[in-house]
């Protein structure tokens, strides 16, 4: 179920109300766990809104579901956090102020890892989400209620928002298309922020299209957000079915070693696809790749410790009955607050951030950022996209991974270097590992998502996707 | 921490005449940007004094998740000029850092300061305390300003506390002297020179409550250094160093050593209490802000600069010159950029110095007396006064009590002078009441002669009650004399 089967289920002479309260039928049977809210009572209120007076927007009577560290105004926003359970937002995220005046319907809140720390929505205070292709295995994180919503046929459209691979890790795992914008593309006004300089709200969906679609709708300059820049265009006219301009480069550090076979075999086959469609391809070297696990998790954990700082209980969300003393109080909301992996963060970005080792840490993660961001200025110079698995392995088990917290971080190891760097990319489906999808991933120039949408949207519809 | 009754032991055994060139103190003085219309990150008013707690907040004041910060730039340019008029270098480029620390009044757990790359670095302030001083400035830099706290009793006996954020987000600029400070009153003079110096930029009220608060440091030459936190008010920091001073001396004294630690100042009690020693410091952990972008401000400082009004120094130098007025009466003129204006306005009308003799020393004496500001006066008014007094149509006495009259029952100079029967009666008609009051009381006359000067009262009491009360008593006195 795609945007273009809503609308053709609108135009058959079914109500807008009936198509959103099928949607609402189908997930309180579902076993995913995608949703940690739903709003019900708002969606169908405007379904019957748009069933009297006509729909409107780029969006019109679309549903969709968002992840749940996006700013909503009267609906609940958790981040997957037990510290934030009951804290309803009053005010919306730049994005859904956009999403509302298309005429998007929103259908509810979708699980996540906590704070978006971690790859597989197994850290949500709110209970794992489940793999729609494999119940017994994970969706991928952090938005991996987004993306189990959208594989699971919940809801055509999701948004999430990656950091180091949270929508693009998810997307791989649950065979839907994700996309990161460039840093700067779409306001961060609103998202709860777990990595500042790092993040970006990026869209799913089941096509390309419906991913341009979105991003259409959400990119675009912000004034509340510093980091915005004015520089989208319309992604949906780019979509033209031709890549014989394409230059693909393939960075050897993003294959080899760790790297599952089968996956490998599946993009190297991707991109001999999109080289029988005109596009011409070269090995390349990202030479400072082997650092940007590092460095990431270090300028991640040191933001986010500065971050959920502001989650004290005193002025929203955790109260835990009697309050006592100013310092115990926050301690004792913080230490119940916040599960075992965003503690394990909090900790460590502190440490990062200490007097004496600030230098050895956080300066020189940034430094290698610096060092990460050129190496693919240079490569992108010569080429117009990169070409890489998007993940390492397919879905694995529930319960698998989570007791090894680094076994975990190193499978983000092709995702975060392009969050270093501030470039957009896009995960498809390239193909299964049993009936396991694989992700492709497509990195694009700083801005230049109309490429990478176009080279995904080829791909895409000569592989039948 | 040392019982309180202890310390105020100390201050009592303090013996006087000590010495206290061997102090050292160096200021943080935070001051509000409170002209600015919106706060430092968004566009809520500062404004909030006459507001109901917490009504001036947004999601970005309040540090809701997910808000960010947008740099007012405004501020900015506030803070250029500030930079500017305490001779700072002013850096090409400067960024925003977060202060990593947890208090209630602080939204976000953080606050959004500089810490490399701040606006300004370098400057300087003369005083004048003994003889010109001058006083460097390690730095100049912009932060937000926290929410406040309001302690049900004092900060340290407090059951509970109330938090009003409207205060959350105003722009603060912290001004940190280099510790060239020697006495408590040196830090007050200081004070008062850059309040004077802010106000004049048109970029500060410090009439304000709550928009200075200073932190102190001190210590003897050789001695650890106490940081006395967050004194709110000009008087209390020369109170809060005048006791800090004595009870290092005393401890210096008795053989103890003084230790390097936080201290509050105790606004009411007049003391200064321990909050936590050296080992509990905090670490900050200064990081440059995410959410805000590296901002150049190189390319404005030269129409900033241009802009710039005249400050208080070259203002008292201007006035002496251009007026011909005392050194003395342009100092005070010039402490308050509305006396200055006032007095410019005024001396353009009548005689300079007459102008500068009545405002610096009577009429800024009256409204000292009164705890009120020139706001309370109007120019014309004093033009009005004075060219009477020029005129000889009223007498000193009546010139200042016209001033009184405006000032505690309101009204107009020529109104008061007509009501209050303030004009002054010419010579002619006091001679001419005199030759009459000596041909109509014979007998007294007589008396005054035999020697009674009873007999002089009674002939003055005649002639004022001739001349309705509106002579001048002494010239009555003088008049009456030469005819008997
Ligand atoms: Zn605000």
């Amino acid at each position: 179920m795609n945007v273009d089967g809503i609308r053709e289920m609108v135009k058959s002479g079914k109500s807008v109300e009936e198509v959103i309260q099928s949607l609402f039928d189908k997930i309180e049977r579902s076993k995913l766990n995608a949703f940690i809210t739903l709003a019900k009572e708002q969606a169908l209120e405007e379904a019957r809104r748009v069933d009297k007076h006509g729909a409107k927007g780029m969006l019109g009577a679309i549903p969709i579901a968002i992840k749940d560290c996006i700013s909503t105004r009267g609906i609940q926003t958790t981040c997957g956090s037990k510290i934030l359970e009951g804290y309803v937002p009053p005010y919306d995220a730049h994005v859904i102020e956009r999403l509302k005046a298309d005429g998007a319907i929103i259908i509810g809140k979708t699980n996540m890892d906590e704070f978006a720390m971690g790859s597989s929505t197994e850290t949500s205070y709110f209970g794992p989400t489940r793999n729609p292709c494999d119940l017994s295995r994970v969706p991928g994180g952090s938005s991996g209620g987004s993306a189990a919503a959208v594989a699971g046929g919940e809801v055509p459209i999701a948004l999430g928002s990656d950091t180091g691979g949270s929508v693009r890790c998810p997307a791989s795992f649950c065979g839907v298309v994700g996309l990161k914008p460039t840093y700067g593309l779409v306001s961060r006004y609103g998202l709860i922020a777990y990595a500042n300089s790092l993040e970006q709200i990026g869209p799913f969906a089941r096509n390309v299209k419906d991913v341009a679609l979105l991003l259409d709708v959400i990119a675009g300059y912000d004034p509340r957000d510093s980091t915005s820049m004015d520089k989208k265009c319309e992604y949906t006219k780019e979509l033209r079915d031709d890549v014989s301009d394409v230059k693909i480069g393939v960075p050897k550090e993003f294959f080899g070693e760790g790297i599952d076979e089968d996956v490998e075999k599946a993009v190297w086959s991707g991109i001999k696809v999109l080289e029988d469609l005109g596009a011409s391809y070269t090995e390349i070297s990202l030479p400072h790749t082997k650092y940007s696990l590092a460095a990431y998790y270090i300028i991640a954990m040191s933001e986010a410790s500065s971050n959920l700082a502001r989650f004290d209980g005193l002025r929203y969300g955790l109260r835990l009955g009697k309050d006592k003393d100013w310092h115990t109080t926050f301690s004792e909301i913080r230490a119940n607050g916040f599960g075992e992996e965003v503690k394990r963060r909090i900790l460590l970005g502190t440490y990062a951030l200490s007097a004496g080792y600030y230098g050895r840490y956080y300066l020189k993660a940034l430094k290698v950022r610096t060092l990460i961001k050129r190496d693919f200025e240079v490569a992108l110079k010569d080429t117009s996209v990169l070409i890489t698995p998007t993940m390492p392995f397919p879905a694995f088990k529930i319960g698998e991974k989570i007791g090894d917290p680094l076994a975990l971080y190193l499978a983000d190891v092709n995702t975060v270097p392009i969050n270093l760097a501030g470039v957009p990319s896009i995960s498809v489906p390239c193909g299964f590992v049993g009936k396991l999808p694989i992700g492709m991933q497509i990195i694009g120039r700083h801005f230049d998502e109309a490429t990478i949408l176009r080279t995904a949207h080829a791909f895409e519809r000569n592989t039948g996707g | 921490m040392k019982p309180q009754s202890y310390e105020l032991h100390m201050l009592l055994s303090e013996t006087p005449g000590d010495e206290m060139k061997d102090v050292i103190i160096g200021l943080e003085v935070h001051v509000q940007l409170n002209k600015l219309r919106s706060k430092l990150f968004c566009s809520c008013s500062t404004q909030y004094h006459d507001s109901e707690p917490n009504m001036c907040t947004c999601p970005v004041c309040l540090g809701l998740p997910g808000a960010l910060p947008v740099i007012n730039e405004k501020a900015v340019d506030s803070a250029i000029k500030v930079a500017l008029a305490l001779n700072c270098n002013i850096e090409e480029q400067i960024m925003f850092y977060r202060k990593n620390y947890y208090y209630p009044d602080l939204v976000k757990g953080f606050q959004i300061s500089q810490y490399d790359y701040p606006i300004a670095m370098d400057g300087k302030i003369s005083i004048e305390a003994d003889g010109e001083r001058e006083i460097r400035i390690k730095r100049v830099h912009m932060e937000e300003d926290p929410g406040r706290l309001i302690h049900v009793g004092t900060i340290d006996r407090s059951r509970y506390s109330l938090i009003d954020y409207n205060r959350s987000g105003v722009a603060l600029l912290e001004v940190v002297t280099e510790p060239d400070l020697r006495t408590p009153k040196e830090a007050r003079l200081f004070l008062n020179k850059l309040r004077n110096i802010l106000e004049y930029l048109d970029v500060f009220d410090g009439s304000l409550e709550g928009s200075l608060r200073v932190d102190a440091n001190i210590s003897l030459a050789g001695g650890a250094r106490a940081e006395i936190k967050n004194i709110s008010s000009y008087k209390g920091v020369e109170k809060a160093l005048l006791f800090e001073t004595v009870r290092q001396k005393n401890l210096v004294r008795r053989g103890i050593r003084v230790a390097q630690e936080t201290r509050h100042y105790d606004e009411v009690r007049g003391i200064t209490i321990s909050l936590r020693t050296k080992e509990e410091e905090k670490d900050y952990r200064y990081f440059p802000e995410p959410d805000l972008v590296p901002l150049r401000i190189g390319d404005r400082v030269d129409d900033i600069k241009r802009a710039l009004p005249e400050l208080p120094d070259a203002k008292r130098q201007r006035l002496v010159k251009q007026y011909d007025i005392s050194d003395h009466h342009a100092k005070v003129l010039t402490s308050e950029l509305k006396l200055a204006n006032f007095f410019e306005r005024v001396a353009t009308k009548v005689d300079a110095n007459l102008s500068a003799t009545w405002i610096a020393d009577v009429l800024k004496g009256e409204l000292n007396y009164r705890g009120i500001g020139i706001d309370a006066f109007s120019p014309e008014h004093m033009i009005q006064i004075l060219q009477m007094l020029k005129n000889d149509k009223i007498t000193e006495k009546g010139a200042v009590q016209v001033i009184r009259t405006i000032l505690d029952e309101g009204g107009a100079p020529p109104e008061i002078v007509k009501r209050k029967g303030l004009l002054k009666i010419e010579e002619s008609i006091i001679t001419r009441a005199v030759a009459e009051v000596i041909k109509e009381n014979p007998a007294a006359v007589k008396d005054y002669h035999d020697g009674k000067n009873e007999a002089l009262h009674f002939l003055m009491g005649q002639v004022m009650k001739k001349t309705h009360g509106r002579a001048d008593p002494s010239m009555v006195s003088k008049l009456l004399k030469e005819k008997l």
